[in-house]
């Protein structure tokens, strides 16, 4: 799932200056389970963008905003809303904001940073194990992939920068290098680990992405 | 004498390292560089250190060159990607740059650019493969080069890192891959010096151990609290405390460490981290 948090409030009304009218749209996917763009936190932006001056004209949570059919299908069915509205707040993903504003003319702002794919550990506790760098490498790991969870995205082990077995960049995350040796080494699968392992081929996951039919 | 000559000819060896200047000023930096000429067997040029942004690396060392010192080019896979990295080490062999050490390099987030965008496209041990291939015509593209440079080549270690199976297995990875010496991070008591040389015995390599003269007790606890795995023992950091002129207590205290490991290791590598006008000083200490 992606990983979002709200933008700072400030930063919204800045966004919005001059343009009075807005109308909100949520996620009822990523966005509900990250509580950044759901039921209740478009209710409580409604309220807040009130507060702040602004006429909110409507909003919708929508099931999934990166399904485009479906986006344009909702705001369709929302045109009167939205065609009295200045501005769309999307309070969703980047995939979500750039669905909406492909279906409208107005102004479309993100409501939200997208930070990152991750696993959902528990609730409310996100954390990113794959980066969707377009060759996965984790075969050669252990299953755990270094791209995505050293800091510096080595693959021929750890820089020797970590302090007690924590990140040099962030001493609340763990060098992952010591993670993947443990598990390595319980399965016997060392000398795996001892072999130079090649340049990642960076082309694998150039973006824009695409795949049409399987291609 | 170059400075791989210097492990064949010498007793020991003696390698220092001198950033580049922040800003355009180079004087100060061959000041220093002057006043140490011939009583080192290579110098070391950092390439952007903790992530702080300096001039870069090749023009100093080639500065370095020109007024008869051997450079050992540090080179970091931080900032450049593998075209940039390539054609920076063509260039160096281009201006009689003999050796080159090779590292990751500290996270920008760390530096004083922490917005940076992180490069490390490649990591140390591929990019010694990649030096080597250079060297035999080739580009890391597998293209075929007009001319190779020829390069010493060296790679860093930390001789603290938990598990110390994995350093090592990074340790031989790095010598699979084509480096010839090593320089390790800082050592501050002897205990862990001899240690460290009993777990590295019948390693076929070059070692230069780690050497940093304290400034301050404020470096010292710095260290400890964001650096170090193995804390600087109480009794050093006392004796800097109580003295009246703390860095150069911080040198004295190295230089008889210096005098003290003479006979245990090859060679020595000195990190003067800002303190690098007592270079000479800490070399007369330690009768170098």
């Amino acid at each position: 799932m992606i990983i979002t948090k709200q933008k700072n409030f400030d930063e919204l009304l800045r966004m919005m200056d001059g343009q009075r009218s807005v109308f909100i749209v949520g996620c009822g996917e990523c966005a509900t389970t990250c509580r950044t763009g759901g039921e209740k936190e478009v209710a409580e932006m409604s309220l807040k963008l009130a507060e702040n001056g602004k006429t909110v004209t409507g909003s919708v949570v929508i099931n999934a905003p990166c399904l485009e059919l479906d986006t344009r299908r909702v705001l369709r069915q929302n045109k009167n809303l939205v065609d009295k509205t200045e501005v769309i707040l999307v309070l969703a993903c980047g995939a979500g904001v750039q669905a909406v504003a492909e279906a409208v003319e107005c102004s479309v702002y993100p409501g939200c940073d997208s930070l990152f794919l991750g696993n959902v550990f528990r609730h409310l506790y996100f954390y990113e194990k794959c980066s969707t760098c377009g060759e996965c490498v984790i075969g050669s790991y252990g299953g755990i992939c270094p791209v995505t969870r050293c800091s510096k995205s080595l693959l021929n082990g750890p820089c020797g920068g970590s302090v007690k077995g924590m990140c040099e960049v962030d001493n609340k995350k763990e060098c992952i290098w010591i993670a993947i040796y443990d598990r390595m080494k319980k399965s016997n699968s060392l000398d795996k680990l001892a072999k130079v392992l090649p340049a990642k081929n960076h082309s694998a996951g150039t973006s824009p992405g695409r795949v049409i039919n399987g291609v | 004498m170059g400075f791989r000559e210097a492990f064949d000819k010498k007793d020991f060896v003696v390698t220092v390292e001198i950033p580049p200047p922040k800003g355009a000023n180079v004087v100060p930096g061959i000041d220093i560089a002057e006043k140490i000429l011939g009583r080192v067997d290579g110098v070391n040029v950092t390439d952007n250190q903790r992530g702080i942004m300096r001039m870069c690396p090749l023009a100093f060392s080639h500065l370095l060159k020109e007024m008869g010192h051997n450079p050992i080019m540090q080179v970091c896979t931080r900032d450049r990607n593998r075209l940039a990295l390539q054609s920076d080490i063509l260039g160096a062999g281009a201006l009689g740059i003999e050796n080159i050490c090779i590292m990751t390099g500290d996270h920008p987030k760390l530096g004083d650019h922490p917005d940076a965008k992180p490069v490390f496209d490649i990591d140390s041990i591929q990019l010694i493969k990649v030096v080597r291939e250079l060297e035999n015509g080739i580009s890391m593209a597998g293209k075929k080069l007009d001319g190779s440079p020829r390069f010493f080549v060296g790679g860093v270690m930390n001789p603290f890192f938990e598990p110390f199976e994995l350093e090592l297995i990074k340790l031989n990875k790095k010598m699979g891959a084509g480096a010839e010496f090593f320089q390790t991070q800082p050592f501050f008591d002897k205990e862990s010096l001899e240690r460290f040389v009993g777990q590295i015995k019948g390693i076929d390599t070059k070692f230069l151990v780690g050497i940093s003269p304290l400034k301050s007790v404020k470096m010292v606890n710095f260290m400890n609290e964001k650096v170090l795995t193995r804390k600087i023992p109480e009794n050093i950091s006392k004796r800097i405390e109580s003295a009246k002129d703390q860095t150069e207590e911080g040198v004295r205290i190295a230089a008889e460490f210096i005098k003290n490991i003479k006979d245990i290791v090859k060679g020595i590598h000195i990190m003067p981290i800002g303190i690098e006008q007592y270079l000479p000083y800490l070399l007369d200490e330690a009768e170098i």
